[in-house]
């Protein structure tokens, strides 16, 4: 057994209005930075997971996040694994 | 009559819908969210506030609670269950209701009266309002902007699901009146089956008028009658209605 | 448990205790001497710490509690006055009500958001371990002007943490108050006041009785948060300090308080224990020491028991970290067990961490070797008290002295364009924006909400209503310290009588600068007297409060910030009065004098930019006599609305009446005839006290001036209110205005929302 560190990323689906977003965008925007198109706001979780490959704390994770992590009416997330702890 | 009030770590409004069923003329049965049996009550309000601190998103965790699972099972008998404010983002969370509430337009916590319309009085949760009539009681949320995708929504329209939609004080509608971003400016809706809903503002909150309102008592009253006149047909048949949703 | 009974001898590691250190305790070396008096020995690096946070200015008064001495603390229904987490008063049918305000205004100065929220979570535990349920929560805050971007962000955090945390708790907010003045530029004061309920039979005091018996570290771990937070809000902030010097900001955690406030009322209803305290300033050092010498008896702990989230916590950091949402439990010898299971449904640790002793110290040991052990009472009670003698600054004098009539003179467009803009101040203007980031409604008891007088609960199952205000005008108290501070006792009891209640007893939070400046000494002499004197006329004893010294930055102080958080109740909430005018037709009557005092005035402030003259004087008997008029009136029915007149004078007071609160159906209009012999601006603008502005039916208008001349009260009509959407008209001699609602509507519901515009 392993730990493996583990990020999630929960963002929000495309097209679902992000005011949070929105706001920085505009804050961003009244400092100077211009250039900034689009600004999406979610969520960094990292976990630290024991298992015996990195393939299976992924599909840990993923399944976590299917239950718990993330809200799949407005959510979507992205797992990665970041090397052993 | 024995109606439950669901109290998870962090409820803050089980007091309030304890009272406001005791004013309707009901028993209220507090059950800890630990709890796996409803103990043979006779409905379920699963209440405000903010359940094991609103962390990750609001409901996301309550609704892996002990008490969810008799909760579900309830409500896919067809049985009458009431979220208001959390405890419409815990049973959106808990599949029992589509959709999800999100942070407000605002990005603020918004507390404040509002006004709704009443679009039906035919069903257990309204029988006591006129449709159209208007209410005022306070919100008090910062995630209750309701979101559903398009299919969902053309769903809860065209089948008359939606019960009480933000408006001004003469009824109409307005976005004006749309108090945190919610599509189609609803406020609350109820599941296939018609057995369950979930609303944002606070009728518990609007139970007598030296509070300044009570526009919220009608509500736990005809939660009251219906519990006293639903018969079994009608149980089965929201119970057919609800399993076809979730199958869906 | 080690049962070692040896002194405690000093750490590997610990520094050498050398005048330097000592010094950088911030205890004078005569202050050192005292304590190697008392123990009888040179203190560890431990111990050291020990007193240097029980001896700070923000646990041991020092600087402050002979004052304090002289202000009155007793009634009949006094049942626990100060020295306790909270005082308690007797309000009836055997309920007894706990308050107390206490002040973050340092923490919020450094991180506005965590600095508020915690602020908050301190002044509930400080109400629940009294066993009582916290009901609602008031704020009293003072910034800097609104134009400034860093006030913006400050004010924006300051809300944000404030509604964040008690939203989640569950605690409605029942108003308080919000002033913006450059006087707090850099130095925000934020108060937070807290109210709560219990049968009277409930109380539980912070003691720690009963030899033998187990202390208990109950909810969060203890971090390396803001140790020495305690010393650090004794000190001024200047310029020098960044980041890194500073220490770490504490952060809060609602839900886990949710947790504790309920679990401690269960474990206090259950009588599985013996006493309970927050460990707040001083964490654990201070809980442990003040129960033991409270009670009289000793504690003995082991930090290395204490649950921790840091690695390698020392013992000093152990005793003096104040991380949040943790409290000491006393429970009885035997009965562990049972108080476990009722923190373990809470979802709470729980940790063993010693006993009540007979030794009379505070006994801390490491894994069983002492490391420090201290006499309980010397250590509480024994920080030197000093009373150095004040001088008022000449620049006050002089500003005091500064004649200010020709401001009172203003006609035609001039006067109006003053009435709109003194309505449209922010420290005038509707703090809608702000309170509707509080839930305002939880609980379900909410009679009056924020945005009228004062706030007004009920008790559930009861007619019985609880009013609270929170007040102080730090341009009165800078002018004038005395009549200041006793015009904020004042004020605060004609808000909580305009509802219909009758005040009864106070808390307080003083906020000033340096004591070790002759001039804020003067400062905090004066204001205390003022107190004092208010609160034998009124009848409202002291039952507690918070000193807050070193609200400065860069040498510059605040004013000084003598807040009063005044309760009150009334018999029947169906009684209660609302602020603003209900019905067309209804005469409109004023209570008290006009006397066209401008000194220190919003007025003044606001359009010249002056802060100067003598601040409005305190008849402390026609004071009396109005704030007992006003609930014999409420009681007989006869009033349609009450409201008192303060900051922005007659002007914001009409408006408010006309107004109402937002979102509750359209403002009224009035027609009003002033006849005083004034300068229309003193008149309408003037602070002068002693005034309420009540209207009533025709029918009924001929008792309430019964009830004011019976109670000595002068009552004249000036007016009648108007028709829905119409306009405000004031005559006055020689000059007449028309303002039209929705003008003043703008103006005032506008005003902050429209600065705050960008914030999140």
């Amino acid at each position: 057994m392993s730990r493996f560190r583990v990020e999630v990323l929960v963002t929000p689906r495309p097209g679902l209005l992000d005011p949070e977003g929105g706001a920085i965008h505009h804050a961003l925007a009244s400092l100077g930075y211009d250039e900034v198109a689009e600004v999406r706001v979610g969520k960094a979780i990292y976990l630290e997971v024991a298992a015996d490959s990195a393939a299976t704390a992924a599909a840990r994770v993923e399944e976590s996040c299917r239950r718990l992590l993330a809200n799949p009416v407005t959510e979507d997330f992205t797992v990665t694994v970041r090397g052993e702890a | 009559m024995r109606i439950a009030v669901i109290t998870f770590p962090g409820s803050n409004c089980d007091q309030d819908c304890h009272r406001s069923v005791e004013a309707a003329g009901a028993t209220a049965v507090p059950v800890w969210h630990r709890e796996i049996s409803l103990g043979g009550t006779d409905a379920v309000i699963v209440p405000g506030g903010f359940a094991h601190g609103d962390y990750l998103r609001p409901g996301a965790i309550a609704r892996f609670s002990p008490i969810m699972t008799p909760v579900v099972e309830f409500a896919r008998a067809g049985r009458l269950v009431v979220g208001i404010c959390n405890g419409f983002q815990i049973l959106c969370e808990a599949g029992l209701l589509p959709g999800a509430l999100l942070r407000n337009r605002s990005l603020r916590f918004q507390s404040h009266d509002c006004a709704l319309r009443v679009e039906r009085s035919d069903t257990p949760f309204t029988s006591r309002y006129r449709e159209g009539q208007v209410i005022r009681m306070p919100l008090a949320h910062a995630d209750g902007n309701y979101y559903a995708d398009r299919g969902a929504l053309e769903e809860l329209e065209s089948e008359g699901r939606v019960l009480f939609r933000y408006s001004d004080a003469e009824g109409e509608s307005t976005e004006e009146a749309n108090p945190n971003g919610s599509l189609n400016r609803i406020a609350g809706i109820v599941n296939e089956g018609g057995n369950v809903l979930g609303l944002m503002p606070h009728p518990d909150r609007a139970i007598d008028l030296a509070l300044g309102s009570q526009d919220g008592l009608p509500l736990f009253e005809s939660l009251v009658d219906s519990v006293h006149q639903r018969t079994p047909a009608q149980m089965a048949a929201a119970e057919g209605r609800a399993l076809a949703g979730t199958a869906r | 448990m080690s049962r070692a009974n040896g002194a405690p001898r000093p750490r590997p590691g610990d520094p050498p205790i050398t005048p330097e250190l000592v010094e950088d305790h911030g205890l004078s070396p005569s202050e050192y001497e005292l304590i190697v008096e008392i123990m009888g020995r040179e203190p560890t690096f431990t111990e050291l710490g020990v007193f240097s946070a029980m001896w700070s200015e923000h646990c041991g008064y020092k600087n402050s509690k002979r004052l304090l001495r002289l202000l009155p603390t007793t009634a009949p229904w006094v049942i626990q006055g100060p020295g306790e987490n909270a005082g308690v008063i007797d309000i009836g049918g055997g309920w007894a009500l706990a308050f107390k305000m206490e002040s973050h205004n340092h923490p919020s100065a450094v991180e506005p958001y965590q600095g508020a929220a915690t602020g908050v979570g301190g002044i509930l535990r400080d109400v629940f371990t009294m066993g009582a349920r916290p009901v609602a929560t008031l704020n009293s805050l003072h910034f800097g002007d609104l134009e400034g971007a860093r006030v913006r962000y400050l004010l924006a955090g300051v809300v944000r943490g404030v509604g964040d945390y008690g939203n989640c708790v569950g605690i409605p907010s029942m108003g308080g108050e919000v002033h913006f003045d450059r006087g707090y530029e850099e130095n925000p004061i934020v108060n937070a006041m807290c109210l709560g309920i219990m049968r009277c039979d409930e109380l539980i005091r912070g003691t720690a009785e009963g030899v033998g018996n187990t202390l208990m570290a109950v909810g969060a771990r203890t971090g390396r948060d803001g140790i020495h937070g305690a010393t650090f809000a004794s000190e001024e902030l200047s310029e020098g300090d960044d980041e890194a010097s500073r220490p770490q900001v504490q952060v809060g955690d609602p839900y886990t308080e949710k947790l504790l406030l309920e679990a401690s009322l269960e474990l206090i209803a259950s009588g599985e224990i013996v006493g309970i305290q927050d460990m707040g300033a001083a964490g654990l050092t201070s809980s442990g020491a003040e129960m033991a010498g409270r009670s009289g008896t000793g504690v003995e702990m082991d930090v290395a028991r204490v649950p921790v989230r840091a690695e390698a916590m020392t013992p000093y950091e152990i005793l003096l970290s104040e991380s949040q949402e943790r409290m000491l439990v006393v429970a009885r010898a035997g009965r562990e067990e049972a108080a476990c299971q009722i923190l373990e449904k809470w979802e709470l640790e729980a940790a063993t961490i010693g006993q009540v002793t007979d030794r009379g110290t505070f006994r801390v040991l490491e894994d069983g070797v002492p490391v420090a052990e201290i006499p309980a009472l010397p250590l509480t009670e024994g920080c030197p008290a000093y009373e150095r003698p004040g001088e008022e600054s000449g620049e006050v004098r002089a500003l005091r002295a500064q004649d200010i009539s020709r401001y009172g003179e203003l006609s035609g467009d001039d006067l109006r364009v003053a009435f709109l803009e003194v309505v449209g101040t922010p420290a005038v203007a509707s703090k809608q924006w702000i309170y509707e980031q509080y839930d305002t409604t939880v609980r379900a008891s909410s009679i009056e909400r924020p945005g009228g007088s004062a706030g007004l609960i009920r008790i559930p199952g009861t007619d019985l209503g609880v009013a609270a205000s929170t007040d102080c005008n730090g341009r009165h108290c800078y002018l004038d310290p005395r009549s200041g501070a006793a015009g904020a006792v004042v004020e605060a009891a004609r808000n909580v009588a305009c509802t219909g209640a009758t005040p009864l007893a106070i808390t307080n939070c003083l906020n000033f600068g340096s004591p070790l400046k002759a001039e804020i000494r003067h400062q905090f002499r004066e204001a205390v007297l003022g107190i004092r004197d208010a609160c034998a006329h009124l009848e409202t004893p002291v039952t507690g409060g918070n000193v807050s010294f070193y609200n400065e930055t860069d040498g510059k102080a605040v004013y000084p910030t003598p807040v009063i958080g005044m309760v009150g109740t009334i018999a029947d909430v169906a009684n209660v009065v609302g602020h603003s005018f209900r019905r067309p037709g209804d005469a409109i009557l004023l209570l008290g004098h006009n006397r066209g005092e401008l000194g220190g005035s919003e007025y003044l402030y606001a359009l010249h930019g002056v802060v100067a003259g003598e601040p409005p004087r305190v008849d402390l008997e026609a004071e009396r006599a109005l704030t007992r008029c006003l609930p014999a009136m409420a009681a007989r029915g006869v009033l349609g609305s009450a409201h008192d007149v303060a900051t922005g004078g007659l002007a914001a007071t009409l408006a408010e009446c006309c107004l109402g609160r937002p979102r509750t159906g359209w403002p009224v209009g009035a027609s009003l005839h002033l006849h005083d012999a004034l300068p229309p601006a003193a008149l309408l603008f003037g602070e002068d006290h002693g005034r309420v502005i009540v209207s009533a039916s025709p029918a009924d208008e001929a008792e309430v001036r019964e009830i004011a001349a019976r109670h000595g009260v002068p009552c004249t009509p000036i007016g009648t209110v108007g028709e829905e959407r119409s306009s405000l008209r004031i005559h006055l001699r020689g000059e007449s205005l028309e303002l039209p609602l929705d003008l003043l509507a703008d103006r005032y519901f506008g005003a902050i929302p429209r600065a705050m515009d960008d914030e999140p």
